[in-house]
């Protein structure tokens, strides 16, 4: 808990919106769009509220975070090198061989990490355990997940759901990043979800609808989760995929694309670089 | 020049050659632009079934449709149609209905994704189940042949297609191919290198080394896992009485496996095994993964000159 005020949570976002970009060019592969997306909600959860150690990532006590859309990890890795969990040196070797910023967070390679994702669906039940182990032992810590809206199509995910609130475990919180956009296109033509709110209210959870892109809504609906103590709670944030880049914005090419150098600079001037 | 291609889009290719047979239907997870589904669901959206993200619900929907006389091609990453492991085994191999799986980006060389992405147990597990023919071909022209023989099968399989690509062997050579017939590729007498996917390149450039020194080898291209072909395995264990396997794949129970399991209870000749040792991948380049994991024409070559060292 660093207790980061607002305008400070809104350029860090800006920092690491820069590095996503830096980061995917690099390495020409990656995941761009749900990194985009998913960024502002990082930023306030580890600026605002997450108990972790910079300078000794194992802490047994620290809260869990499960990037379980593990594909969006140069987001993670930006706000882990803003956090001081790794270096601004070490986003350089993302994708690159013997790097610690593997191309899915891996918790065998990077210190800060809590789950090695990559396969969809799997965070949630991973958090849950998380969340069942910090009740056993007594202790106040939390287990924060996020998944993407295409990832929640999975089964395993209303498994973890109704598990989950079965077990009235209210040291869970999940984000949803609903961006809209999934692999091939938008979640409305690969498969259509209807009311997503109104699917966690009916499994038994604590339900929380904001702008995820508005810091001072993230940094209160993190406080609200706090309050909720004898369920489970997800805040459903709504985002635009590829939020900050006019041309990676709500565009399904920039899920899994890198921009070019020329996109790049682009890219960059919006973000407030200086050329 | 040689013309290189990604085998997932002989798969594109043919699934859409295939759709003049209105049996023919298409199941995808979000995956379609990348194992190449999508010039199916361009053409005929009508007969393509998006299932989202759910690996496990496709392939159940493909085994209904296929006991309703529907030929359902499915596909996903290699890695992702593990996640279905046991509806391919219950809904699918048991009651051997005619599900075919493709299961894209296979092996450590798809590259920079990293080890979660990496499939490199695919070919043995599915090789476990009876009634499920088993594929791993080496080019585009053999992976559209191959897939083109399917709606034939009348059973189901699982065929394994790489992301990256790599040289063309089988140009205007169609009629070669055949489901559960391995191809010799260069014929020697002193070894015989069997190998599948895209190790069956570096197998070639391995026999090419070996010449140079004055050995000759002989190169397999089998690309169908199961059934294997035992004619061709006991053939080449007479003739050059010593055997390597290469793949991007555990060494554990894929070719490598099939191969030591048959010729130890045939003809029994020494053997190696070139593939992934027992460990996961990790982030970095096709061809930094291939070096990384052993996989190189060079380990092949050495591995020839051991084996036959340990000929009688
Ligand atoms: C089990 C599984 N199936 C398929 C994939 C391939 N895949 C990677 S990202 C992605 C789309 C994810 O969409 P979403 O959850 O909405 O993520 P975001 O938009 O936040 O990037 C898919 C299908 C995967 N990683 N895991
Ligand atoms: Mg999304």
């Amino acid at each position: 808990m660093t207790g980061m005020s607002i305008s400070e949570l809104e350029e860090m976002a800006r920092k690491c919106r820069i590095e996503i970009c830096k980061m995917t060019h690099r390495a020409q592969a990656g995941h761009p769009g749900g990194s985009l997306s998913e960024i502002d909600i990082l930023c306030a959860l580890y600026g605002h509220r997450l108990r972790a150690r910079s300078d000794d990532p194992d802490w047994d006590d620290r809260d869990r975070f499960i990037l379980s859309k593990g594909h969006a990890s140069p987001g993670m890795y930006a706000v882990l090198a803003e956090m001081g969990f790794i270096s601004h040196t070490d986003l350089e070797s993302y994708r690159v061989k013997g790097g610690v910023c593997q191309g899915h967070v891996d918790m065998k390679w990077c210190p800060g990490v809590d789950f090695s994702a990559g396969s969809l669906g799997m965070g949630l039940s991973y958090g849950m355990g998380c969340s069942i182990a910090a009740n056993i032992d007594g202790s106040k810590r939390n287990a924060y997940v996020m998944v993407g809206d295409g990832e929640i199509q999975e089964g395993s995910i209303w498994e973890a759901a109704m598990a989950a609130a079965h077990h009235e475990l209210g040291n869970l919180k999940l984000f949803i990043d609903c961006n809209g956009i999934q692999n091939d296109d938008f979640c409305e033509a690969q498969m259509r979800m209807f009311d997503i709110p109104a699917k966690w209210n009916a499994f038994g959870w604590a339900v929380k609808v904001i702008d995820g892109h508005n810091m001072s809504e993230i940094v209160s609906a993190i406080d609200w989760m706090d309050t909720v103590t004898d369920k489970p709670a997800v805040v459903i944030g709504m985002t635009v995929k590829g939020k900050g880049v006019s041309f990676m914005e709500n565009n399904p090419a920039f899920h899994g694309a890198a921009p070019s150098d020329e996109q790049l600079a682009i890219a960059l001037s919006e973000l407030g670089v200086n050329a | 020049m040689t013309r290189m291609a990604a085998t997932r889009d002989g798969y594109g290719e043919a699934l859409l050659a295939l759709a003049d047979n209105p049996k023919v239907v298409v199941l995808e997870a979000d995956l379609g632009k990348s194992t190449k589904s999508l010039h199916f669901r361009k053409a005929h959206p009508e007969r393509t079934v998006s299932c989202g993200i759910g690996e496990q619900n496709m392939l159940l929907v493909g085994a209904g449709l296929a006991s309703s006389g529907y030929i359902p091609f499915a596909s996903t990453f290699a890695i992702f149609t593990e996640r279905a492991f046991e509806q391919m085994r219950n809904g699918i191999a048991r009651p051997n209905l005619p599900v075919h799986l493709c299961g894209s980006h296979g092996g450590t060389h798809t590259g920079t994704d990293g080890s979660s992405a990496q499939s490199i147990e695919d070919l043995a597990i599915y090789r476990t189940l009876p009634n499920v023919v088993v594929m791993h071909p080496c080019d585009d022209v053999s992976t559209k042949e191959l897939t083109m023989q399917l709606p034939g099968l009348g059973k189901p399989s699982y065929m394994r297609t790489a992301r990256n690509k790599t040289p063309v062997l089988y140009e205007g050579k169609e009629s070669q191919i055949k489901i559960g017939k391995g191809i010799t590729l260069i014929e020697g007498n002193d070894v015989a290198i069997i190998a599948c996917g895209v190790l069956v390149h570096e197998a070639m450039e391995a026999a090419k080394a070996l010449q140079s020194e004055g050995i000759s080898a002989t190169v397999v291209d089998m690309h169908t896992i199961k059934p294997l072909d035992t004619e061709l395995l006991d053939s080449l264990s007479l003739k050059c009485g010593a055997i390597v396997t290469a793949e991007d794949h555990s060494i554990i129970g894929g070719l490598g496996g099939a191969v030591a399991e048959h010729i130890v209870t045939k003809h029994p000749v020494p053997m190696e095994k070139i593939g992934v040792h027992d460990r996961f991948g990790e982030s970095a380049g096709s061809e930094e993964m291939l070096e990384m994991m052993g996989l190189k024409s060079h380990h092949i070559s050495d591995a020839a000159k051991k084996v036959i060292a340990r000929k009688a």
